[in-house]
């Protein structure tokens, strides 16, 4: 009974959590509509137990808790495959503004002393 | 200067000598003052990599153009750099040297000249005549390098992380879009996407002293991650897909 308190608690808080930084803006649609999505997936296997129980019969998986597991493991490492492909992404974009900038930079300077110079 | 010429813009040399820098104020100048003296016909690029020392003001004293980066990226940003400046103001050639005096600027002809039957023409420490010496699992870390890039480009390679190197029109169009910021990537990288797209490449011997500044770390782990690093980065562009037009070209 206490474990079924503590899983509606933390994934009402998780999901309050989630929504309250997409309405400040610091969490994109795309981020925090996974997230959403998984703490309303846990808080209703928090409410309703039985339905993991189900899940777990039909596919002949010893205990619940392991399904539960396995599931959320798969999932973490999903995203955070997903998470470094996007942070490659924007290395690299980065990196091309750094260069861009630089040439830029250095661009102004020779016409502003060009024009110094007339 | 004529009239004419000024009207029709300033006309850019045909050899343009890149030198990465972060944080290299103790050789900088020394390093622009001798390219100079051996190649006068040449414009000299100072890439400040994000230095935090003065290093772009020497070398803009020293006469160097200097395009500076707003933040450390590496030298394979900073070599892209000056490469995308190459490629922009109509050089024909670049020749990369490195800001820390280790290359011998009397050596800039051969690496230049090479370029009239190559696309790039990588300068080698490992010549008969050469004094470099290095030992232990960093030598077989290069051994291996050097032997699948030979391979691969079907002509020796036998230095492959030198950067004592100078491209061609074809390359400099190639390496203005792609050219890997990874850590060696910069060398052994960018010559096996070279080698992929079907550029020549071939390799003279030069003079590389050991470094002045700065000391390089050169244990067996670090020798170790060198070598796994390196493999990565050939087989990475090995398997990547022929047609890479990358969505950040220039």
């Amino acid at each position: 009974m206490t474990a079924q308190i503590l899983g509606v608690v933390a994934s009402l808080l998780t999901f309050v959590f989630v929504f309250w930084m997409l309405r400040r803006g610091s969490l994109q649609e795309k981020y925090a509509v996974l997230w959403l999505a998984v703490s309303g997936a846990a808080l209703v296997l928090a409410v309703f137990p039985g339905l993991l129980r189900w899940v777990t019969d039909v596919l002949r998986i010893e205990t619940p808790s392991n399904l539960l597991f396995f599931v959320t493991i798969v999932l973490l490492i999903l995203v955070a495959v997903q998470l470094s492909y996007e942070l490659s992404r924007h290395e690299a974009r980065i990196r091309r503004l750094a260069e861009e900038v630089a040439l830029l930079d250095s661009e102004i300077k020779a016409l502003k002393d060009d024009r110094d110079v007339r | 200067m004529t009239e004419e010429t000024r009207e029709s813009g300033r006309r850019p040399a045909r050899t343009l000598v890149a030198i990465p820098a972060w944080n290299e104020r103790g050789s900088i100048a020394a390093v622009i003052a001798t390219v100079r003296e051996h190649r006068p016909d040449a414009d000299i690029l100072v890439v400040n990599d994000g230095s935090t020392d003065d290093t772009a003001a020497l070398a803009q004293a020293a006469g160097a153009t200097v395009v500076s980066l707003p933040f450390n990226v590496g030298v394979g940003g900073a070599m892209r750099t000056a490469f995308l400046y190459a490629k922009r103001n109509g050089y024909e050639a670049l020749v990369q040297v490195d800001a820390d005096g280790q290359h011998d600027p009397a050596d800039l002809d051969r690496v230049l000249d090479g370029l009239a039957e190559a696309d790039v023409v990588v300068g080698t420490r490992f010549h008969p005549d050469s004094m470099y010496f290095v030992g232990g699992p960093r030598r077989w870390a290069m051994v291996l390098l050097s032997k699948s890039l030979s391979r691969m480009n079907r002509g020796p390679i036998s230095d492959p992380t030198s950067g004592f190197r100078s491209a061609g029109p074809r390359a400099i169009d190639l390496f203005a879009t792609d050219y890997p910021a990874e850590y060696l990537g910069d060398t052994v990288g960018s010559l096996a996407i070279a080698i992929r797209r079907g550029l020549v490449i071939h390799e003279v011997p030069v003079t590389m002293y050991f470094r002045q500044h700065g000391r390089p770390s050169k244990n067996a782990l670090w020798s170790a991650l060198y070598l796994g690093r390196a493999s990565l980065a050939i087989l990475a562009t090995g398997l990547k897909g022929k047609s890479t037009p990358r969505s950040d070209a220039a």
